[in-house]
């Protein structure tokens, strides 16, 4: 069995620990984690922008090596936290297309929620998690990153409507009468 | 006509920067075409240089002082400092960020939010377990917008800073309030836009309380009070900011184990290049101005302070700065409504604010950046377009308003 786990900041924890209680020894366990680098790039923009200044001393350059820092120590507390062996994989690009990529071949892609999480509902997933769990070529375990909030955060149904009608059956026209 | 093609030789190289040349390769060669070919008298060229003098002398030793406040450990002691107000809550570090890069940009100019902030930002972020979108975008966007409350905070303030009339208390005082404005706007727009980011929750580290560099704070503390106490006894800041970088720089030199190379260092710091592009720039507006563009820009520009004109000349500044530049724009802009300082202080809201928009300054950086970036995986230039077109006519009227009411509640002018 082949498990990629998505490690975001932030969430990551509770992905290890979701890994770590159902995979199984014999499964072959993938830590990702994905550096979008547009981050550092719009860095390097807003920078240049800044006319006259030379090109020395570029921040976007100051911001990938700390974003190659960070992804190193996050990677290093992911695998002391599962405490068994695992691959890392580092991935560069747009967060949700190297997260679809790399869960291909897999047989589970474990994901945390990203967005407010107190409430349930859909907004508990951010933009490119949702796209990740739409995409997924491979079963998906979707985990809270804290204690799941209680499920009467859920709003009332609306009041009770009569069903809409069926969008597969035009209404029925009359036949125009022949001249 | 000449006098276009000069300026637009210049602007087109200081963006494209052909094999990383500095900008001041195209920008003196071109000025001396413009006196030598009689486009501007060489007296004229020599009052402009005279006049910008000063400016240049203290922008240099701004970017010194700047460079030294970060050997001296103070932005990654506003780093450990953002991160334990934090307590681990993206939201409250976006907060704390929004501060310490608003009084950043004040003291220091904002080349030091965006050079030597931005990177101590993320990584304070990446360490704290929060993604750190939000508060790298604060400081770029604060760089620019939060620079309206010193004269020192932008290369544009002191540009016009002469045309206002004003002390340097007294800019501060009228700026106050549209800076306040554009804060509260930006943290608005920011808390909305990246709710999403926002609200993933984080699990903090725990932060090692690093020690303040207090030397190096107490001689910040001193030069900005030295603005503002020696401007009327004539001391013109340029010195006083000097003055600061050179307490700062002494100990550091002594100490060094190679001291040659580390004042080389400290003196480089200074960008002479671009303190040069600067002279050169001035001087080829200059002779653009004196070949049609006062008149056209005088004939675009309202004469009154009112809430109207404030706000038609506020948009004529973002709109010519991100045609041209911030400051080719306020060198175009200021000469024209130098008669009122209150349109001077709106030209000036126009063209800090105004960048945001295409967030690269000006379209011609936009688009060459969107070439270099098409062979690459292309950036999320989108979301920074959108941001700025959300915040920077919402800041720029907000600005403009504020600005409205200082001057009628204004003494001063």
């Amino acid at each position: 069995m082949k498990v990629v786990v998505w490690l975001a900041e932030g969430t990551w924890q509770a992905c290890v620990d979701a890994a770590a209680e159902v995979a199984p020894p014999s499964a072959s366990i993938t830590l990702l984690h994905v550096t979008d680098p547009a981050l550092a790039a719009d860095v390097s923009d807003a920078f240049a922008g800044l006319v006259g200044r030379g090109s020395r001393g570029d921040p976007g350059a100051a911001v990938d090596a700390a974003a190659a820092r960070a992804e190193e120590a996050l990677l290093r507390a992911a695998a002391a936290r599962l405490d068994r062996p695992a691959t890392p994989v580092r991935r560069h690009g747009r967060l949700e297309r190297e997260v679809v990529a790399a869960a291909e071949g897999a047989d589970l892609l474990v994901v945390a929620r990203d967005g407010p999480v107190t409430r349930l509902g859909p907004r508990s997933l951010n933009p490119p998690t949702r796209f990740v769990v739409d995409h997924a070529p491979c079963a998906v375990l979707l985990v809270w990153p804290t204690a799941p909030p209680p499920v009467d955060t859920i709003p009332p149904p609306p009041p009770h409507k009569a069903a809409p009608p069926h969008k597969a059956a035009p209404p029925h026209k009359a036949a125009p009468p022949p001249p | 006509m000449w006098a276009v093609l000069l300026l637009a030789v210049v602007l087109a190289f200081a963006v494209v920067r052909p094999r990383g040349l500095p900008e001041a390769t195209a920008a003196v060669p071109a000025a001396a075409i413009a006196v030598g070919g009689g486009l501007v008298p060489w007296a004229a060229a020599r009052d402009e240089m005279v006049m910008l003098g000063p400016t240049v002398g203290f922008l240099a030793a701004i970017l010194a002082l700047a460079h030294l406040a970060d050997a001296w450990g103070v932005f990654a002691f506003a780093g450990g400092l953002a991160a334990r107000a934090s307590r681990g809550s993206p939201t409250r570090l976006l907060t704390v960020v929004f501060a310490i890069a608003a009084a950043v940009t004040a003291v220091l100019s904002l080349d030091a939010t965006v050079v030597l902030l931005t990177p101590v930002v993320f990584a304070t972020a990446a360490a704290a377990g929060v993604r750190a979108r939000p508060q790298v975008y604060a400081c770029t966007h604060l760089a620019n917008a939060g620079s309206l409350l010193l004269p020192v905070a932008n290369l544009t303030n002191l540009l016009a800073f002469g045309a206002t009339g004003l002390t340097f208390l007294g800019f501060a005082g009228m700026m106050a309030l549209p800076w306040l404005a554009v804060l509260a706007v930006e943290y608005a727009v920011f808390r909305w836009f990246f709710a999403g980011d926002l609200a993933t929750p984080a699990r903090p580290a725990p932060v090692e309380p690093a020690p303040a560099p207090g030397f190096a704070l107490g001689v910040l503390a001193l030069t900005l009070a030295g603005f503002a106490a020696a401007e009327p006894m004539g001391v013109a800041p340029a010195w006083i900011a000097a003055a600061g970088a050179v307490v700062l720089a002494v100990p550091l030199v002594v100490r060094a184990p190679r001291r040659a190379r580390t004042a080389w260092g400290i003196a480089l710091s200074t960008n002479p290049l671009f303190c040069f592009f600067v002279f050169g720039l001035g001087v080829v507006v200059l002779a653009l101005r004196r070949h049609g563009l006062d008149d056209l820009i005088t004939s675009l520009t309202p004469d009154r302070a009112d809430l109207l004109g404030l706000l038609a000349v506020a948009g004529l500044a973002a709109l010519l700065a991100n045609l041209v530049n911030n400051v080719p724009a306020t060198l175009v802009l200021v000469p024209v409504v130098a008669h009122s300082p209150g349109l001077v202080l709106a030209a000036l809201i126009g063209v800090n604010i105004g960048p945001n928009l295409t967030y690269v300054g000006s379209l011609a950086t936009l688009l060459w950046r969107r070439i270099l970036h098409a062979r690459d995986e292309p950036p999320s230039t989108a979301a920074f377009l959108r941001l700025g077109a959300i915040s920077v006519p919402a800041c720029l009227l907000a600005a403009v308003v504020a600005l409205w009411v200082g001057l009628k509640l204004s003494t001063v002018l």
